[in-house]
């Protein structure tokens, strides 16, 4: 009988893959996916579902009316359990791209409409993504483009559209901005009833023609009567968008790169992986699945096992995910967004800037990093929690209590798997001899909760 | 320099009021027409104000703050502010931050101070921040300050609750942060962050069980974090440096209760903290520096006020010389910035200039990027 070969994916490599183009991921999911082709999950991670597996009707209507906080515990309650974990992870990456802000904007439903545009839109390509975005009453508003009047042109979309969300700096002119704002005139949303007393009604894009400077404009070496759709079809054109996009998708997704505003100056981290990727940008016309699927096959990302920090948000939903209780719905979801995640620096809906949040080694000091190890700890608790019961059972089951290495082999394996440092690992097995003799299930709480504050653990 | 202490150090707190104070109902312009005019709804009333002179007058919840005032401790700096104020909270407490409102700047001014009093970095407590998060003004590469939530359950590993359990688990997390040659550059950095931080719990878990006062604050946050820069300034730690925040100015709507409440919170926890330091003999030697991002919008909108320009500050301390600085924004419809907005009529770098080189002795040319025009609220013993 012919034994059909099964292709299998190293169960370390498919959690890799799952903290960086997800939120992680359970030990039961790491067996269960490892059965398969590691392009194969790919490509999984990269076709959303027609049903992600959380009903999202009902999860807004148990989390409750339009504030900022029961829309965030609907977004986190999908980062947990959404089985399409990249769409989340692409309307993260878009929400730190395009960071737009309630601090100013005060327009919750505005706000949460454009999350709900990044995870509709997220893979799709550059050209539509631009434009959603530069119809997106959050963004006119936040970048005062309601203000560029054909009379008046107001600058700042034009502006932060080239440097912060499609060319960076050192790819056009300041000509090349005040075209783009011209380009832009006229392009506003409706005015929705005061907030103060009536609530929250939807703002809708509206174009003024008369506000619109219809007039001949250079841009980027062309010449015409632009519109700002026109000018997006120039950017999306440029080699220098695929290669600051590229860039963007590598630093979010691959390794920390220096902070944005530096990489006209500074060269990537690995120009041969931006070059293919802007590669599959220009050929594909900016479709953004095919950069990601280059930039997740690749032998770069592959072996780049906890070389990013982990953001906030990621931190926070990985332990929730690994911890277990909110599989189901639950009160108390929205305390992560609105506190956990801001006491260590990221307040989602709310970024510090237009420039988004700094990130990499710029998440953490000694607060922060006190507030991330405080956090773990004590959500991993007296371990009572299914997500941490299944962890202890899973290394009583292997059996490998006795020896130390094999104990603490087997925990690292159960909470990922996950590697560390050979300093850690020592301090580990100093743990695993110093505690033989107490309780099985005990032990392994504790050092579940010891693994949890590694520096390793910051890493995703 | 001001400054004759007798061999202490001088001390700064910087006390940050979030969302944009309205310095309009803070000091009231109580026998300003203008003033009606435009404050419709959120006024404090001529009736109701505690007069300072026949023109400016406190908020009635701010009692406290007027008593430190009449005793000559409270400096008030108006219509503090700069060019083009910007009304974004986020870039205008960023601008507040770093000193620099034309470019985005990575450095906040006190890590700036705070390299200046210990250029080698050797003491993670000479810059203190007490409350939630660490604010940019304390954050810059290579500087090492501590931020505390809450001095009382500081720790790590806190809610781990037998003390065997957790004094293990502090042995190992020190192995894991032990920095270690040949790990990559943020492993180092995340490292060496650690073991600051288990360098700086070890002193200031100390604090709590040395203090002890008959001064009793009040249960608010901002009391909270007063309290504690007190214990840990009486505990002697060396701190030159301290950052506390009190949150919640941002009154768009329902603003005459809310905005009584934290005025009446936060005058209360300045004269307790106040009253504390003097029964420690540890009060000389501090300065407070209050601020907010932003004044408040002129006009109110029939519930509230709006984000606007032209706020104030005070500076409290044994050394202060108090009184009235700079000059009242003018409520006059034609001086206003953007035609709704009062135009600020000192900048704030030199009242940081001012605080740096007359309190602190610290030179702030680079700090502020120029040189600014400074006030001079110090008393010299």
């Amino acid at each position: 009988m012919v034994q059909a070969v099964k292709t299998q994916t190293d169960p370390a490599l498919v959690a890799h893959l799952y903290r960086r183009a997800g939120f992680g991921i359970t030990r039961e999911q790491v067996d269960r996916l490892s059965e398969r082709d590691y392009a194969d999950i790919v490509d999984f991670l990269l076709n959303p579902l027609p049903s992600n597996g959380v009903h999202d009707d009902e999860v807004s209507r148990y989390m409750g009316g339009e504030s900022p906080h029961a829309y965030l515990a609907t977004w986190i309650f999908r980062m947990i359990n959404s089985e399409n974990q990249l769409q989340e992870k692409m309307a993260l990456f878009w929400h730190h791209v395009f960071a737009t802000g309630l601090a100013k904007n005060e327009h919750v439903l505005s706000a949460s409409n454009q999350i709900e545009m990044f995870r509709s839109n997220g893979m799709s390509d550059m050209r539509t993504i631009l434009l959603d975005l530069s119809r997106d009453p959050a963004m006119i508003f936040w970048l005062d483009n309601n203000e560029n009047h054909k009379s008046e042109p107001n600058e700042n979309y034009g502006r932060e559209l080239l440097e912060l969300f499609s060319l960076g700096v050192g790819n056009y002119t300041e000509i090349d901005i005040k075209n783009a704002a011209r380009a832009f005139t006229g392009w506003t949303f409706a005015q929705s009833p005061p907030l103060y007393p009536h609530g929250y009604y939807p703002c809708d894009f509206v174009f003024e023609e008369e506000n619109h400077d219809n007039s001949e404009k250079e841009f980027l070496g062309h010449t015409g009567n632009f519109d700002g759709g026109d000018v997006i079809d120039i950017i999306v054109d440029q080699p220098a968008c695929a290669a600051f996009i590229s860039r963007h998708l590598y630093n979010f997704f691959v390794a920390d790169e220096p902070q944005v505003p530096t990489w006209n100056e500074v060269a990537p981290l690995d120009p041969q992986l931006i070059d293919a990727m802007s590669e599959a940008f220009m050929n594909s016309g900016g479709d953004i699945k095919s950069v990601l699927r280059v930039m997740f096959n690749s032998n770069a990302f592959k072996d780049a096992r906890f070389k990013k920090v982990k953001s906030p948000i990621e931190l926070v939903v990985g332990i929730l995910k690994m911890v277990g209780n909110f599989d189901d719905f639950r009160p108390g979801l929205s305390a992560y967004a609105d506190s956990t995640t801001v006491v260590m620096g990221q307040k989602l809906l709310d970024p510090p800037s237009v420039e988004g949040w700094h990130t990499g080694k710029e998440w953490i000091d000694g607060g922060n990093l006190t507030e991330r190890v405080n956090f773990a700890v004590s959500e991993i608790g007296d371990g009572e929690s299914p997500g941490v019961q299944r962890i202890i059972d899973r290394i009583i089951d292997s059996g490998s209590l006795v020896a130390p290495e094999d104990f603490v082999d087997s925990v690292l394996d159960a909470m990922g798997p996950i590697t560390v440092e050979d300093s850690t690992s020592e301090a580990l097995m100093k743990f695993a001899r110093d505690s033989e003799g107490i309780d099985d299930r005990l032990r392994a709480v504790r050092i579940i909760s010891l693994i949890v504050s590694t520096p390793e653990y910051q890493f995703a | 320099m001001a400054n004759n202490l007798k061999g202490k150090a001088p001390v700064l707190v910087v006390l940050q009021m979030t969302g944009g104070n309205d310095f309009m109902n803070t000091l009231v312009p109580y026998t300003s027409g203008l003033y009606y005019d435009s404050r419709q709804t959120v006024r404090i009333t001529e009736d109701r104000v505690l007069e300072l002179n026949d023109q400016l007058g406190f908020h009635p919840a701010a009692a406290p703050l007027k008593d430190m005032f009449d005793a000559g401790d409270v400096a008030i700096v108006q219509g503090i502010g700069y060019e083009n104020s910007n009304r974004s909270h986020f870039r205008a407490m960023d601008i507040m931050h770093t000193a620099e409102p034309n470019a985005i700047a990575t450095e906040g001014w006190l890590a700036k101070a705070i390299r200046q009093l210990d250029p080698e970095g050797k003491d993670v407590l000479t810059g203190v921040s007490f409350g939630r998060g660490l604010p940019r003004a304390m954050a810059a590469p290579g500087v090492r300050v501590t931020s505390v939530g809450d001095l009382d359950t500081y720790g790590l590993m806190t809610s781990v609750d037998i003390k065997e359990d957790r004094a293990e688990a502090m042995d190992i997390f020190k192995r894991f942060y032990t920095p270690a040659i040949g790990s990559g550059a943020t492993m180092s950095y995340l490292q060496q962050t650690g073991d600051d931080v288990l360098t700086g719990i070890d002193q200031l878990q100390t604090v709590p069980g040395r203090y002890k006062s008959t001064v009793e604050y009040a249960d608010n946050p901002i009391a909270k974090s007063l309290r504690d820069v007190a214990r840990t300034h009486i505990a002697g730690l060396g701190t030159r440096i301290f950052y506390v925040q009190h949150g919640g100015y941002d009154h768009h709507a329902v603003e005459m209760p809310a905005h009584e409440k934290l005025l009446g919170e936060l005058s209360g926890a300045l004269r307790d903290f106040m009253d504390d330091l003097r029964e420690h003999d540890s009060a000389e030697e501090v300065v407070v520096y209050a601020f907010t991002e932003f004044g408040r919008r002129v006009q109110d909108n029939g519930s509230g006020t709006d984000h606007g320009s032209g706020g104030g500050a005070f500076i409290i301390g044994d050394r202060v010389e108090g009184g009235l600085y700079s000059e009242y924004p003018s409520l006059d419809p034609k001086t206003f910035a953007n035609g709704e907005d009062l135009e600020h009529t000192f900048d704030f770098r030199g009242v940081y200039a001012t605080l740096l080189e007359q309190w602190m002795s610290i030179d702030s040319i680079d700090i502020v990027r120029g040189k600014y025009e400074q006030l001079q609220p110090f008393r010299v013993a």
